[in-house]
């Protein structure tokens, strides 16, 4: 992801991001969705997979001169707020629409909820996964990306420390709708904020409580309410046309 | 025969996947190969390294097994490791608060803590599944946060030293660590435990009901059902079960080679034992081997990483590669019907 960072421009740094993610998620659908292999052991592959290339490249180019690699950040725009903090609003809201209201999204809840129906009603089940999946890559690289040249503006080993992992929790706290996940993930930013807050502020608070707080949350919500109706019928099962 | 077939098949795919791993990074291959030999079998040295390393992968990819083969997808090994090394270090505080630590079985006490930290983690994950519907690769992804916050507290706040300047637990007295083979190297009892546990999952697996009925409501849970067996509960089980190899795969990492409780101390050991376990065919004995290769292959990188730029990274390389290739040519093997699928799982 960031070996395209040295090309100098952070926006084709973040092309490049996306574009790979992209690739990994499309790796990921064929394993799942051609082949109907488990979602869980394709997951888990690509994972270590991005982990291990991601650090050898990194190693390999990087690591015999022992700096500390830096490249130019994302530009801010309108002060503060940078570009792609304005997008996430626009995302959530647009992806809401999306779901909801569009013929795309109806087919694309359909085939996460009953396939036999979307297929009956003339859509390719397999297409429109791809479709999700290929779209959550590209949500994952431009996250992967931003944490990169927005945010540290270096790279380092591992650096997401699993906040993709984090996002499947926000998805169930926030019930499955992009609004709501938009307010889960602003708790978890501010609760890991707080964090370093308090630290300052040198209060004495076990503060590891408070970042496993969303977790927590998110597990009781899970608890209380069960698996419920919320997530898809379907999810995580590989369809097999005519089955 | 048929396992000694499949284990050497899948020895040489291994070697290809490393071979060719080595060149998609432009490394020279015949080197690398060599230092990474070097580093995994050199001397006695090498071997222990390799050992050492081998030995939380076995017992985390055993975990993997069990629940696996009961069909439930516990991908928190993670933080049954870390809560597993929690409650032994709880125990091990009291040891030592107690001027008990000479005390006979100290450490088989402080391992089965271990153990039942691991079990409670992996049992509320089981539990969530089988009566309330939460997926177990959720509620497990949430609980391994929620175990390394809570290793931050515990090694912060409770189980702190007592200096109270690290977060850091007392590192443990002589007494109550594995006890080592040699003065020398790292070789602990923990390395023959795994592997004794591989050998009695095996029996537990194949030779008992009780694993019996576990492989039965893995592969198909309604037949079970019809057999009057509850798959709830033979999944709860088998939750705690893997919990409990995790926790003390924690347990062991604890008492053979650190002896002490810092952030530091998850190394992904757990989430590592899934693709151990997966290129085991989910056999015990089969993962043992995995184990073995990748342990040798840790050992044999940190060597390769302090003659070039390479390192360990390229073990996840190598891991991710081959489970892709693994399940993909099984999943090829599926598309074509082959009677004799289930002949290979009985050993005879």
């Amino acid at each position: 992801m960031l070996a395209a960072q040295s090309t100098g421009s952070p926006w084709i740094g973040l092309v490049a991001g996306i574009t790979a993610a992209l690739l990994l998620a499309l790796i990921f659908g064929w394993f799942t969705i051609r082949r109907g292999i488990d979602q869980v052991v394709v997951g888990t592959a690509i994972n270590l997979l991005a982990l291990g290339v991601t650090g050898t490249i990194y190693r390999t180019q990087f690591g015999k001169s022992g700096t500390l690699l830096s490249v130019t950040k994302l530009p801010p725009f309108l002060g503060r707020i940078d570009a792609v903090e304005l997008l996430l609003l626009v995302a959530a809201i647009g992806l809401t629409w999306v779901l909801g209201k569009s013929s795309l999204g109806l087919a694309l809840r359909a085939t996460g909820e009953y396939p036999k129906a979307a297929e009956a009603a003339g859509f390719s089940v397999s297409r429109l996964r791809f479709i999700g999946v290929a779209c959550s890559g590209v949500f994952a690289g431009f996250a992967g990306a931003y944490l990169a040249l927005g945010i540290s503006g270096s790279f380092a080993e591992n650096m997401t420390a699993g906040r993709g992992f984090v996002a499947i929790a926000m998805v169930t706290f926030g019930r499955w709708k992009p609004m709501w996940v938009l307010a889960a993930a602003l708790l978890i930013g501010f609760a890991e904020s707080l964090q370093f807050t308090l630290q300052a502020a040198g209060v004495h608070a076990p503060y590891q409580l408070l970042i496993a707080l969303p977790y927590l949350v998110a597990l009781t919500v899970l608890v209380v309410v069960g698996r419920g109706t919320v997530a898809p019928a379907a999810l995580a099962e590989p369809y097999v046309k005519g089955d | 025969m048929n396992g000694f077939l499949r284990f050497g098949l899948m020895l040489a795919g291994l070697i290809v996947v490393l071979i060719l791993t080595l060149a998609a990074f432009q490394l020279p291959i015949v080197d690398s190969v060599k230092l990474i030999f070097e580093g995994a079998f050199a001397d006695k040295f090498a071997w222990s390294r390799s050992a050492v390393k081998m030995t939380p992968l076995l017992l985390t990819g055993l975990g993997m097994v069990i629940a696996w083969r009961a069909g439930v997808y516990n991908i928190g090994g993670e933080g049954q490791f870390v809560v597993g090394a929690i409650f032994g270090a709880a125990i091990g505080k009291a040891l030592i608060g107690a001027n008990a630590t000479g005390m006979p079985g100290g450490s088989v006490l402080i391992l089965g803590g271990c153990a039942v930290g691991g079990a409670i983690w992996a049992w509320f994950a089981g539990w969530l599944y089988v009566r309330r519907g939460v997926e177990v690769v959720i509620s497990t992804i949430l609980l391994n946060f929620i175990a390394i916050q809570l290793l931050g507290y515990a090694v912060s706040g409770p189980l702190q030293e007592q200096k109270r300047q690290v977060p850091q637990s007392d590192l443990l007295p002589e007494s109550l660590m594995l006890a080592r083979f040699d003065r020398q190297t790292d070789v602990h009892w923990g390395t023959v435990l795994a592997v004794v546990m591989a050998v009695l999952l095996t029996v537990f697996l194949y030779r008992t009901v009780m694993g019996y009925r576990l492989r039965l409501v893995g592969d198909n849970p309604k037949v079970a059902r019809v057999n009057y067996i509850d798959p709830g509960k033979v999944q709860l089980s088998s939750m705690a079960l893997s919990g409990a190899m995790c926790g003390l795969a924690g347990g062991v990492e604890y008492l053979g080679l650190v002896g002490q409780l810092g952030t530091t101390f998850p190394q992904q050991w757990g989430f590592l034992g899934i693709p151990v376990a997966l290129l085991g065919g989910l056999n015990p004995m089969l993962t043992a081997g995995a184990a073995f290769f990748f342990g040798a292959l840790f050992a044999g990188t940190e060597n390769l990483a302090r003659f070039t730029p390479a390192g360990t990274t390229i073990v996840y390389v190598i891991q991710a590669t081959a489970v892709l290739a693994y399940v993909g040519l099984s999943g090829l093997k599926k598309v074509r019907p082959k009677p004799e699928e289930e002949t290979e799982s009985t050993p005879s």
